[in-house]
């Protein structure tokens, strides 16, 4: 099994962006998502740069893929869409059904990324004659589910599989951009205000539980995923690839820490409950 | 009760094919209304829906809550009522079919055909190809839940599976949903009225996050068994499998506790505020001639979990206004006791119009 390295899902200015991807790719990741998947009003980075990102790492010997928005609302945004599926290099991650279509209709293979509901093992088998060539288990979906699928594809899967293993969930999008209304904005003059909050804006109960992270239209789990006990178990299921989400600098040495079998340091809040069928907050 | 779409439904012509034929502009638009039980069902009919939504007794779909729903018998009841009326009627089978377990979908989509339902509403990849494979002649309407919001999701969707219709979800604004519906290769059907889900459905794990049940898995959104008041003082506790999600008072109107309309902290603050949403509902009354003129066919009310009364109450209502803006489409406003009806019914009594107003995203 190997590390991959998902989107950035938060919103930085763009040198942070392009020192991150520097230092990415004098890591040992072996795959690198990339791509806005959030939101089209973050354009610190044009789909030029990311391109030119994508070369960077080739260059530096990564798999790169291109990922895509989560939610399409606007004909613009479908038309961006085209554009990065098009792009004649790099695979893309599709995140919502659109992408799929423009890489089926262009006879391109695809990621699924975990926002495309894949619940069983005959739509899988459906998205795999249309190009998939991997997919991201759903976030809320476990181990016992994963071994079912594989069980009932006789023991292997005709693609490959990759699980959320490591940080901050996305666990919906909305049409309302949460930080902006917080904040006091209308979500059309927002002045970027993620900006503000590179690793999301932290919601806590009234009894000082964190519970969720506010990402402009995304809303993530305050808790960090932390599926690092599990790697050789996942190994012998026959998963791929254990996805780092990246949060910060931080995030790159424990994909570097993974690649090299190195235990991680626990992060503050962990949870894994939906690997092992219990809601996904909780840590076991 | 005369107008211009009943007259079309008493002659019995097919819904689907009238609407599929619709041209932009045209003005006709299904009142479509949920029942959670066969009392519901005749209300809504009496009432005046030309078409009514439900689901099986069971995990299938996305309101599978205890007390609810229809047996195998029970539908087929509410097949002939409602043919008898000369009225529409759909199974929603929205949920996502289980490894190993498959075939409890599979029949729910065969027993939908037996019963002769007039159109499925359906979200699943593996179960619209069943359906469009074994039984093409039964229009497909693609499910909220397979959170469709574009033209690609769409044109794919029925390139495949030939669906007639989708539901949208409640993520667009009023402009998004007038541009798609411009392009889009099927017939639209928005939600009018009712409980707002704030997130593009189908694609929401908050409710497992917390209780680690999800309409998608578990067909319902933070169900009841994990919903948790208690009274402390002149405050009501709100808890969802222990999280607290609110404190109010005794006396304040709250609805359905669900994790988007909890009140919560961040650094910056020591009042908890809404900060994703407030418990409030959806209602498009105002939107009617917008929704009509962008060719919208169908008009969604939610809630086949609430009362009878509630389904009431909302069916007299839309039926009026729809009524209404037909017979006289120029002159068309919305009366402030239809409103004041619906809010009776509303969520926390606030309504909203949701994401098809642009200053609320």
């Amino acid at each position: 099994m190997k590390i991959s390295l998902g989107p950035l899902l938060y919103c930085w200015k763009k040198p942070q962006v392009m020192d991150f991807y520097q230092r990415v790719a004098h890591s040992p990741i072996p795959l690198v998502y990339l791509g806005e998947a959030v939101c089209s009003r973050r354009r610190e980075l044009k789909f030029g740069d990311y391109l030119a990102l994508a070369s960077m790492l080739k260059q530096a010997g990564k798999q790169v893929v291109l990922s895509t928005l989560a939610l399409l609302e606007a004909p613009s945004e479908y038309n961006e869409l085209k554009k990065q599926v098009e792009n004649g290099e790099f695979i893309i991650e599709a995140n919502d059904v659109a992408a799929v279509q423009q890489a089926k209709a262009l006879g391109l293979p695809f990621v699924c990324g975990p926002s495309i509901n894949n619940y069983n093992l005959a739509s899988l088998t459906r998205l795999h004659g249309w190009g998939m060539q991997r997919f991201v288990m759903p976030l809320e979906l476990s181990r016992s589910w994963l071994v079912k699928v594989i069980e009932a594809a006789g023991g292997k899967l005709p693609f490959e599989i990759e699980v959320f293993g490591h940080g901050h969930m996305p666990l919906a999008h909305s049409a309302r951009c949460f930080t902006a209304r917080h904040m006091g904005l209308h979500k059309d003059q927002c002045n970027i205000v993620c900006l503000s909050h590179p690793q999301g804006l932290l919601a806590q109960t009234q009894e000082a539980q964190p519970l969720l992270r506010l990402n402009g239209i995304q809303t993530q789990s305050a808790a960090c995923v932390d599926l690092s006990a599990e790697i050789a178990d996942m190994q012998g299921l026959g998963v791929d690839y254990f996805r780092v989400s990246p949060s910060d600098l931080g995030s790159i040495e424990i994909a570097g820490l993974l690649t090299q079998g190195q235990p991680l340091p626990k992060p503050e809040m962990p949870c894994n409950g939906y690997w092992h069928d219990a809601p996904g907050m909780v840590s076991r | 009760m005369a107008n211009l779409f009943y007259i079309n439904s008493l002659s019995f012509k097919p819904f689907y094919t009238f609407a599929s034929t619709k041209q932009q502009g045209e003005l006709s638009m299904e009142l479509l209304c949920p029942a959670g039980n066969l009392a519901s069902l005749k209300t809504a009919l009496n009432a005046g829906a030309d078409a009514v939504y439900l689901g099986l007794k069971d995990d299938t779909n996305a309101r599978s809550f205890a007390g609810l729903n229809f047996t195998p018998d029970k539908l087929q009841e509410a097949a002939q009522f409602t043919h008898k009326q000369g009225r529409k009627l759909f199974l929603t089978i929205n949920t996502f079919p289980k490894p190993g377990e498959e075939s409890r979908w599979y029949q729910a989509v065969d027993l939908a055909a037996n019963c002769g339902m007039d159109a499925l509403i359906v979200a699943d990849l593996s179960l619209l190809d069943y359906a469009h494979s074994r039984y093409p002649h039964i229009p497909l309407h693609l499910s909220v839940q397979a959170s469709a919001t574009n033209l690609g999701a769409l044109s794919l969707y029925k390139e495949e599976f030939n669906i007639a219709r989708a539901v949208l979800p409640r993520v667009l604004s009023m402009k998004q949903v007038r541009d798609l519906a411009k392009v889009s290769p099927v017939d639209l059907e928005v939600f009018a009225f009712g409980s707002l889900c704030i997130m593009a459905e189908g694609r929401c794990h908050l409710s497992s996050y917390v209780t680690g049940q999800s309409p998608n898995t578990g067909g319902s959104c933070s169900p009841a068994k994990h919903v948790r008041w208690q009274e402390q003082d002149q405050s009501r506790l709100t808890r969802l499998n222990e999280v607290l999600i609110d404190v109010s008072n005794v006396d304040e109107q709250m609805g359905y506790p669900v994790v988007c309309k909890g009140r919560y902290l961040t650094d910056a603050q020591d009042s908890p505020e809404y900060l994703l949403e407030s418990p409030t509902s959806l209602n498009t009354l105002s939107l009617i001639p917008e929704l009509a003129q962008a060719g919208i066919v169908s008009l969604k009310i939610e809630g086949r979990q609430r009362s009878p009364a509630y389904v009431e109450q909302v069916t007299r209502v839309w039926r009026r206004a729809i009524d209404t803006y037909l017979q006289d489409p120029q002159h068309f406003q919305c009366r402030s006791e239809w409103d004041s009806a619906l809010a009776k019914v509303s969520e926390g009594q606030i309504t909203t119009l949701g994401a098809y107003e642009r200053n609320w995203q």
